[in-house]
C-alpha cells in the first residue's frame, strides 16, 4: 500500500531526518525519512542497525546447552527463547510428546512470561501515549506520570508484571537464567506450596486484567476513527493455531490468512516451515524480511503477534477472554482488524486469557505431578516454534554425531513483523507528517506506530549512558540544518 | 545466609561481554552478608524489591564511569528517558516513591567500568581485574552496613 515510500526514485536532493534510536522499544532501531523541499515524504524506513549474529552464537555448542544459552539472547523474552529451544531440542532427543505434567508446567511458565511481557508493554510503554496523547511533552509522556496521575492503573500494571515474573520464578526456580525446561521435559516439579502461593493472588490478577481490557477498549473506541486509520494497512497474518482452531500460544500448527480473512494455509506442521516461509535480505537493514513463498516477496509479507493471533483464531478457550474477543470481532465487522493500534487491544485480551489459563493450570491436578521427563531416540535435527509475546518465534537446529550444533536458524518475532513495521512507519509518515514542519510530537507518531508492534530489536545490553535519541535535519546539500537530542537521562537539547 | 535488610541487586547479561560484570560479582558474593538479586535489566516492578530494606546497592557495568568503578548515592529521579524496556536505578526509586508514598531506603549504584559488550563474549581481562577490586569494595561496604559509612566511600571511588 505504501511500497512507493520504501525507496525514493531520486534521493540525492532530498532532506534526511533520522530518529536514532527509536525509544521505548527494545534494542537499537533507527528511522530515516527523506523529504523534499516542501517536506513531502519521499522515503521512510525502519532500519535495524545492530547485527546480533544469534546463529553464530549458537553454532558449535552442544545441543543440550541451548535452552539455557538462548535465554541470554534477549533480556525481555528469555522464557520464549528458552521454550522454543527446548521444543527443538525435544525433537533432537526423539521426543514428540511430553508428559502431561511437563507440558503443563511449560505452559504455565509461558503464560506467566506472556502476562508479564504484555503488562510491561501496555502499562509502561504504551499507556503514556494512549493516556496523554502522542504529542504530549516528551518529559511527561512516561510511566512515572502514569503512576502520578493514574496511580491505581499504574500500581496494577506493576503488580501484574510482578505476578508474571513470580510465575516464572516459581516454575523455574530462578528469576533469570533458569533451567526449567530440559531435553524431553522439565527439571523440577511444582510443590503444593508453590501452587498455593500463586493461587493466592490469581483472583486479583484476573480482575485487573479484565479492567485493563475494558480500559483499552474504551480508549480505542473513544477515538475510533483516528485509531482505526493510524498506521493501518491491509496485510496477511501468521500464527500458531490449535487443532480445533482455538487461540494457541504454546504449541500448534501454522495458520496464515490474507487481509480478507481467507485461509492461505492451515494446520501446517511447523517443522516444514521452510517450504512455506522464506526470508529476503535488504541492503539497508540487518533484519531480514520474511514472506510467504506462495505469495512471493512483494505480496507475501505478513504480521504476527497479538493482532495476528486474534484475527486468525476461531475462538479463545477461556470465557472472559472469549467474551472480550467477541467485542473485538464486533468492532472488526466480520473482517480482520488492520489497525496497528488494535495490537494494544488484542494484547490485553491475550493478557486476560493468560491470567485465566494460569488459574486453570494451577487447579489442574497434573500440575503437581512428578513424571517430568520422556526419553527417545536421537535425531539430527529439531525445529521449535512458539508464539512469543511479540509473535511467532522459530528455532531450528542441526546437530552432528558429536552433539554439536552445526546449523542454526532463528526467525524471531520482530523479524516476522519487519515489513509490517516499515509499512506502519510509511503509513504514518504519509498521513501525518507529509508537508508538515516536523516536531518531536509528530516524530513520536512514528515511534507510536512502531511501539504498537512491541518490537524487540536487540539483546539485553543496556550499559549506562548508551541510549540517546538524536534527530537530524540535513538540507539538500548535506549541511546540518537542525538537530534535536535527548540524552540517556532524558534532557532534550537543540 | 544473607541479611534480607541489605539488598545487592546486580543487573546485566552474562553473554554480552563486560555486561556480565554485575551477575559475576553476585555469583562471588553468594548471599554473604546480604540478600542478592540479579536480572538482565531493571524494570518498574523491581521497586517492589526495595521494600523493607535498610540499604540497597545496585551494581551495573558502565561504559562511561571512571576506571575501575564508581560508587554513587542515588536519589529518586523523574527520569523521563525510559528509552527501552529497561529503566534507570533512579527511576526505579521514583517508582518506589510513587507506589509506596514514602522515600525509598538509602540506595547506591556501583558502576563498574566495562569495555567490550559483544554477544557471546565473556568478561574481558581488564574487567576481570576490576571484578576483584569491586569484590573488595563490597566486602568493605558490607563490613560496615550503614549509609553514613557508604557515603564516605562514595567520595573515594571516583579516583580509586
Amino acid at each position: 500500500m505504501y511500497e512507493h515510500l520504501e525507496t525514493a526514485a531520486h534521493p540525492e536532493p532530498l532532506k534526511r531526518v533520522v530518529i536514532d534510536p527509536v525509544t521505548r522499544v527494545e534494542g537499537h532501531g533507527k528511522v530515516t525519512l527523506l523529504l523534499d523541499e516542501a517536506n513531502h515524504v519521499k522515503q521512510a524506513r525502519l532500519h535495524i542497525v545492530e547485527f546480533r549474529g544469534f546463529e553464530r552464537f549458537i553454532q558449535g555448542r552442544p545441543y543440550w546447552e541451548l535452552p539455557v544459552l538462548v535465554q541470554r539472547l534477549c533480556g525481555i523474552c528469555p522464557v520464549s527463547h528458552h521454550l522454543a529451544a527446548a521444543k527443538a531440542v525435544d525433537q533432537i532427543v526423539g521426543v514428540d510428546r511430553l508428559t502431561p505434567t511437563a507440558e503443563k508446567l511449560r505452559r504455565l511458565m509461558h503464560f506467566g512470561q506472556t502476562l508479564q511481557s504484555h503488562a510491561l508493554h501496555f502499562f509502561h510503554l504504551s499507556t503514556p501515549d494512549l493516556l496523554f496523547g502522542f504529542e504530549d511533552a516528551a518529559a511527561h509522556r512516561n510511566i512515572v506520570s502514569v503512576l502520578q496521575e493514574y496511580p491505581d492503573t499504574g500500581l496494577k500494571g506493576v503488580k501484574l508484571r510482578k505476578y508474571g515474573q513470580e510465575v516464572i520464578r516459581v516454575v523455574s526456580g530462578k528469576r533469570v537464567h533458569g533451567s526449567a525446561a530440559i531435553p524431553g521435559g522439565m527439571n523440577k516439579a511444582l510443590t503444593g506450596e508453590d501452587r498455593d502461593y500463586l493461587l493466592k493472588d490469581i483472583g486479583d490478577i484476573i480482575a485487573w486484567s479484565q479492567e485493563v481490557v475494558e480500559l483499552i477498549r474504551k480508549l480505542f473506541l473513544s477515538n475510533a476513527e483516528y485509531h482505526q486509520h493510524f498506521g493501518a494497512f491491509p496485510s496477511n497474518f501468521l500464527s500458531l493455531i490449535r487443532d480445533d482452531g482455538a487461540l494457541e500460544i504454546y504449541h500448534g500448527g501454522l495458520r496464515a490468512r490474507d487481509s480478507g480473512g481467507n485461509t492461505l494455509f492451515d494446520h501446517v506442521d511447523y517443522r516444514d516451515y521452510t517450504q512455506y516461509l522464506h526470508e529476503e535480505v535488504k541492503s539497508w537493514s540487518y533484519m531480514k524480511f520474511p514472506y510467504i513463498v506462495e505469495l512471493g516477496r512483494e505480496n507475501g509479507w505478513y504480521r504476527v503477534g497479538p493482532l495476528a493471533r486474534l484475527n486468525n483464531c476461531g475462538f479463545i478457550s477461556t470465557p472472559l477472554a472469549e467474551a472480550a474477543r467477541q467485542a473485538f470481532l464486533e468492532y472488526g465487522g466480520g473482517q480482520p482488524v488492520q489497525a496497528s493500534l488494535a495490537f494494544h487491544w488484542a494484547r490485553m485480551i491475550e493478557l486476560l486469557h493468560c491470567a485465566e489459563t494460569i488459574r486453570d493450570l494451577l487447579y489442574d491436578p497434573d500440575i503437581l505431578g512428578k513424571d517430568l521427563v520422556v526419553k527417545g531416540e536421537r535425531r539430527p535435527e529439531g525445529v521449535g516454534v512458539i508464539e512469543a509475546p511479540r509473535g511467532t518465534l522459530f528455532h531450528h537446529y542441526q546437530v552432528d554425531e558429536n552433539d554439536i550444533v552445526t546449523q542454526a536458524n532463528l526467525i524471531v518475532s520482530t523479524t516476522n513483523n519487519n515489513q509490517a513495521m516499515n509499512e506502519a512507519v510509511r503509513a504514518v509518515a504519509a498521513r501525518y507528517l507529509d508537508g508538515k514542519e516536523l516536531t518531536e510530537g509528530l516524530l513520536n507518531h512514528l515511534e507510536v506506530a512502531i511501539r504498537a508492534y512491541d518490537p524487540c530489536l536487540s539483546c539485553a545490553t543496556h550499559a549506562l549512558g548508551k541510549m540517546p535519541l538524536e534527530l537530524e535535519l540535513v538540507d539538500a546539500g548535506g549541511s546540518l540544518v537542525d538537530r534535536l537530542t535527548r540524552s540517556g537521562h532524558g534532557e532534550i537539547a537543540r | 545466609m544473607g541479611s534480607p535488610r541489605i539488598l545487592v541487586f546486580g543487573y546485566g547479561n552474562p553473554s554480552r561481554g563486560d555486561d556480565g560484570l554485575a551477575p559475576a560479582l553476585l555469583d562471588l558474593l553468594d548471599g554473604n552478608g546480604c540478600d542478592c538479586l540479579t536480572d538482565f535489566q531493571l524494570q518498574v516492578e523491581h521497586a517492589l524489591d526495595l521494600k523493607d530494606r535498610e540499604l540497597v546497592l545496585f551494581v551495573d557495568a558502565s561504559v562511561s564511569c571512571p576506571t575501575p568503578f564508581q560508587l554513587a548515592r542515588l536519589a529518586p529521579a523523574r527520569d523521563p528517558s525510559y528509552t527501552t524496556h529497561a529503566v534507570s536505578p533512579s527511576a526505579v526509586l521514583e517508582v518506589y516513591r510513587r507506589l509506596h508514598g514514602e522515600q525509598p531506603p538509602p540506595c547506591y549504584l556501583l558502576s563498574i567500568r566495562g569495555d567490550r559488550f559483544e554477544l557471546g563474549e565473556g568478561l574481558s581481562p581488564a574487567a576481570l581485574v576490576r571484578l576483584e577490586q569491586a569484590q573488595d569494595l563490597i566486602a568493605r561496604l558490607l563490613a560496615e552496613p550503614c549509609a553514613a559509612a557508604w557515603d564516605e566511600v562514595t567520595g573515594e571511588t571516583a579516583v580509586a
